[in-house]
């Protein structure tokens, strides 16, 4: 089974021939997000177990996230998670049947691209007049 | 059009994967379950941002934050394990690709063990 590895075949060209279309961008992006939060569960999980373990580690955890980096990344981590989650619903339109008409894949891609960019705003707009 | 699927295929209905669409239909269902508990997760993250720790542990006291939040990270953490297995399948073909599905699995259930001691801490601690 391992000793079968297939020869390097040429396979069909579609980054150097295709024009960046918002279809393609979105869907990659929607996988990108997706592994982004993936991996992005790692440091919300520690910072539970921080906040479980007493003030001190708590503290510790707080000044991580509210460092720069750390806000440039919750910002992004915001983001990633609204943009799924929309290209996410916009996935279970189409497997509902509706939708996949190419007027309406551009209508949806459309409203993909710029609400997460609205609702993260708004979000860390809200979050920073609470605290 | 023309039926693809042999006689024993169409008795057992489950295609070469053996599991049929379970899946995909994981994968939606997972994503569902989990849409109400994002926009909890969100609103918990929105009204506890740069809280101190007496407030977190007071919030998590509250069965429902809690529970919900447990809840939330169980379907997300099921949902991404899934999502993962097809970027993994979609991208790696060597041997590497049965080490990194392990990988996958371990992560996420590690990453569930650590939250569900945390959550359990926090609730029922001081």
């Amino acid at each position: 089974m391992a000793q079968n590895t297939p020869t390097a075949r040429p396979l069909s060209p579609h980054l150097q021939i295709y024009r960046p279309m918002l279809s393609m961008m979105l869907s990659i992006m929607h996988r990108i997000t997706g592994a982004g939060l993936y991996f992005g569960m790692a440091p919300l999980v520690l910072w539970l177990v921080a906040a479980a373990s007493g003030p001190e580690s708590f503290a510790v955890a707080q000044a991580i996230a509210g460092s720069i980096l750390g806000q440039i990344v919750l910002f992004a981590a915001t983001w990633a998670l609204i943009h799924h989650t929309l290209g996410g619903v916009r996935h279970l339109i189409w497997d509902m049947g509706y939708g996949f008409d190419l007027p309406g894949v551009e209508f949806t891609g459309r409203i993909i691209a710029v609400l997460p960019v609205l609702l993260t705003i708004l979000i860390w707009v809200a979050a920073y007049f609470k605290g | 059009m023309t039926s693809f699927r042999t006689p024993l295929n169409k008795v057992r209905g489950l295609g070469s994967a053996k599991s049929g669409v379970h899946h995909w239909v994981s994968e939606r269902i997972s994503a569902i379950a989990g849409l109400p508990l994002v926009l909890f997760a969100i609103w918990l993250g929105v009204s506890l941002a740069g809280a101190d720790h007496a407030a977190v542990a007071v919030a998590f006291h509250h069965p429902l934050t809690a529970i919900l939040a447990a809840l939330f990270l169980l379907t997300q953490l099921w949902h991404m394990k899934l999502g993962m297995q097809v970027i993994i399948e979609d991208y790696v073909h060597s041997s590497a690709k049965i080490v990194l599905l392990l990988a996958n699995s371990a992560f996420t259930y590690l990453l569930g063990a650590l939250a569900l001691y945390a959550l359990v801490k926090l609730s029922f601690g001081a």
